[in-house]
């Protein structure tokens, strides 16, 4: 079996967020760049499952749509443990382009399991696992919390408004997975960074594919008004805030 | 020409959700100068379909299907774009939840729709298609155009509110095809509490952080949420270390929330946190450290302890429940 992870390069989360060309695109200076975070927790669940499958898994390998400039992170993903990277070389216009590009190379190779994270904390659009899998034509479980493989069946675990269920799902499929996939991301060990720089990272060139949606420009939110302070020992003071002002309560 | 939302129920009931979904389909059907159709999957009864007519829908289709035993991505992306194609709709408005994010990307490939996910307003314009959402994980907005003759819109829960718009609406039972290739999963066991307020539902929630120091001290949070009403949650350390359930983590890693007030207890505020709650209404934060950057977040604050400061808040807030 093999398992297919789907990342995106996002700026790290505590990068603060600036436009240029009068607010029409994103200020790349002095951005750190990440692997997304729940893409991140998906590949260690795949790398998990793998090690703990006795070769039943053939190997894991991750793929992003992006520019030159993406290849730290598919190496990051390589360090972690991916046996292979792949990228389109393509700058992403929308979800629907990044989907239908994963769609194109996917279709020509097996992947029994492919996962994306449940959204990508730049466009927040939770949409490139749910649209890759129509391109496909194959089943997808959304909000995955729990992902196994045991005797050769896969185990998914989906969480619903108050509770969980249990799915069974045929293969292929996309597993849209978020929080509980796996508690942390796996570190890079010495060896892997090592090795990652020797691992395959094979580049396919995009389809033409129109984008649905444009991004027209970007607003920075308003600086909220201050915080109104009130002292620990009068509480009452709190309450009447909410009450009277605020009319929350 | 219609605007179509997709409702959802809980065992045969709409909830709050259900009804802001309505409301905000119909103001985009006003603008368009056209109509409000509901469609409604799962099995439930006419009076409560009829409810949905008081937010303006003037018809509902209710789609009810053995097979259907639970949400199927596959199955209610072809149900949905059956419905579509049969009342010509041009705007199809989801939740921005589990069921909206598992359909409505399936929904815009089918379609070859455009999607604008997790918006919180109106359009600001109709032609071109311009609507305004969140990216960045809050920490910014962007106006997005949606070129395509049919749109897709998922709306952040708790965004847009209510309003009441009645219609004598009609219920049209509707069988769609479905085909054996569109079952591919199946739902084996469900495992559900009920009478829990939901996170996602609440309009008070009531948080705690690492400042509250350990899980036998959550009984203040869970006090003051009972007396108003309110769900609990907590930032990542908390549930992290099993003090409390992952389905209570907020932020950007867990559930994102937008309730008119959020009680922050012995929060930081840092910036993976404020990405899942920053769309509060308002926010009250309660820390000792009065450098701590939930304070540029709140609304009001109290730099003080948050065991010795929630009891008495409880007291308070009893005393102004007595005097209502
Ligand atoms: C990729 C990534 C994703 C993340 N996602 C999330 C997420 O989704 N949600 C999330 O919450 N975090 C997330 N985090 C973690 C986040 O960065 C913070 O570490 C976390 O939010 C801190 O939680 P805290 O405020 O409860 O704890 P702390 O940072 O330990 O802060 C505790 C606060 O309590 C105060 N305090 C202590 N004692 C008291 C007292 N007696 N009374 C009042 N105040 C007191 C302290 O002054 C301090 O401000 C993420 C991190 C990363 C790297």
């Amino acid at each position: 079996m093999k398992i297919l992870v789907c990342i995106s390069n996002v700026p790290d989360t505590t990068t603060k967020i600036k436009f240029t060309n009068n607010n029409t695109a994103f200020d790349k200076a002095d951005v750190q760049w990440i692997i997304n975070p729940w893409d991140e927790l998906a590949l260690t669940r795949a790398m998990d499952i793998k090690d703990a499958s006795g070769g039943a898994i053939e190997s894991v390998v991750v793929i992003n749509v992006g520019l030159t400039e993406d290849e730290p992170t598919i190496r990051k993903a390589l360090a972690i443990g991916a046996d292979k990277g792949i990228r389109i070389n393509a700058a992403p216009k929308d979800s629907y382009f990044v989907a239908a590009q994963l769609a194109e190379v996917i279709k020509k190779e097996n992947f029994e399991i492919i996962l994306c994270g449940i959204e990508s904390s730049d466009f927040n659009n939770s949409s490139v696992g749910g649209m890759l899998s129509e391109f496909l034509d194959v089943p997808s479980v959304s909000s995955v919390s729990f992902l196994n493989i045991e005797n050769g069946k896969v185990n998914v675990k989906r969480e619903i408004d108050g509770g969980f269920e249990n799915i069974s799902t045929q293969l292929p499929f996309v597993g849209i997975v978020q929080k509980g996939i796996a508690k942390e991301p796996r570190i890079p060990s010495m060896r892997g960074i090592m090795s990652a720089r020797t691992k395959p990272l094979q580049v396919f060139e995009p389809v033409q594919v129109d984008a649905l949606v444009e991004y027209a420009n970007y607003e920075l939110p308003q600086s909220k008004s201050a915080c109104k302070k009130i002292e620990p020992d009068n509480v009452k003071e709190l309450v009447n805030l909410l009450h009277n002002e605020a009319k929350l309560i | 020409m219609s605007v179509l939302v997709f409702t959802e129920n809980w065992d045969g009931k709409f909830k709050k959700l259900s009804f802001e979904l309505v409301s905000y389909a119909n103001e985009i059907a006003k603008k368009l100068n056209t109509s409000t159709t509901a469609l409604s999957i799962g099995k439930v009864e006419d009076d409560e379909l009829k409810k949905l007519g008081t937010y303006g829908a003037v018809k509902i289709i209710s789609v009810e299907n053995d097979k259907l035993k639970g949400l199927v991505n596959q199955a209610y992306t072809s149900i949905i774009s059956q419905v579509v194609a049969k009342e010509n709709a041009t705007v199809v408005v989801f939740a921005n939840n589990y069921m909206g994010k598992a359909v409505a990307p399936r929904l815009s490939v089918k379609l070859k729709a455009g999607l604008a996910s997790g918006v919180s307003a109106l359009p600001s314009s109709l032609e071109p298609f311009t609507i305004k959402k969140k990216v960045y994980s809050s920490k910014a907005f962007a106006n997005i155009v949606v070129k395509t003759p049919v749109k897709i819109l998922t709306l952040f829960q708790n965004a847009f509110g209510i309003t009441e718009s009645p219609a004598n609406a009609t219920i049209e039972k509707f069988s769609p095809e479905l085909k054996d290739s569109d079952l591919k999963t199946e739902i084996l066991e469900v495992s559900k509490h009920t009478g829990k307020l939901l996170l996602t539902d609440a309009e008070i929630v009531v948080s705690g952080g690492r400042g509250m120091r350990g899980p036998e001290n959550w009984g203040p949070i869970e006090e003051l949420a009972s007396l108003l009403g309110a769900a609990t949650a907590c930032s990542r350390p908390v549930s992290d270390e099993g003090w409390r359930t992952h389905e209570e983590h907020t932020g950007q890693t867990g559930k994102i929330i937008a309730p008119n007030l959020y009680i922050a207890c012995g929060i930081s505020g840092a910036i993976q946190h404020l990405a899942g709650v920053s769309s509060s209404k308002c926010i009250v934060a309660i820390n000792k450290d009065p450098d701590a950057p939930i304070f540029e977040a709140a609304d009001y604050g109290i730099i003080g302890d948050a065991l010795k400061v929630l009891p008495e808040l409880i007291i308070a807030v009893k005393e102004l429940k007595a005097s209502a």
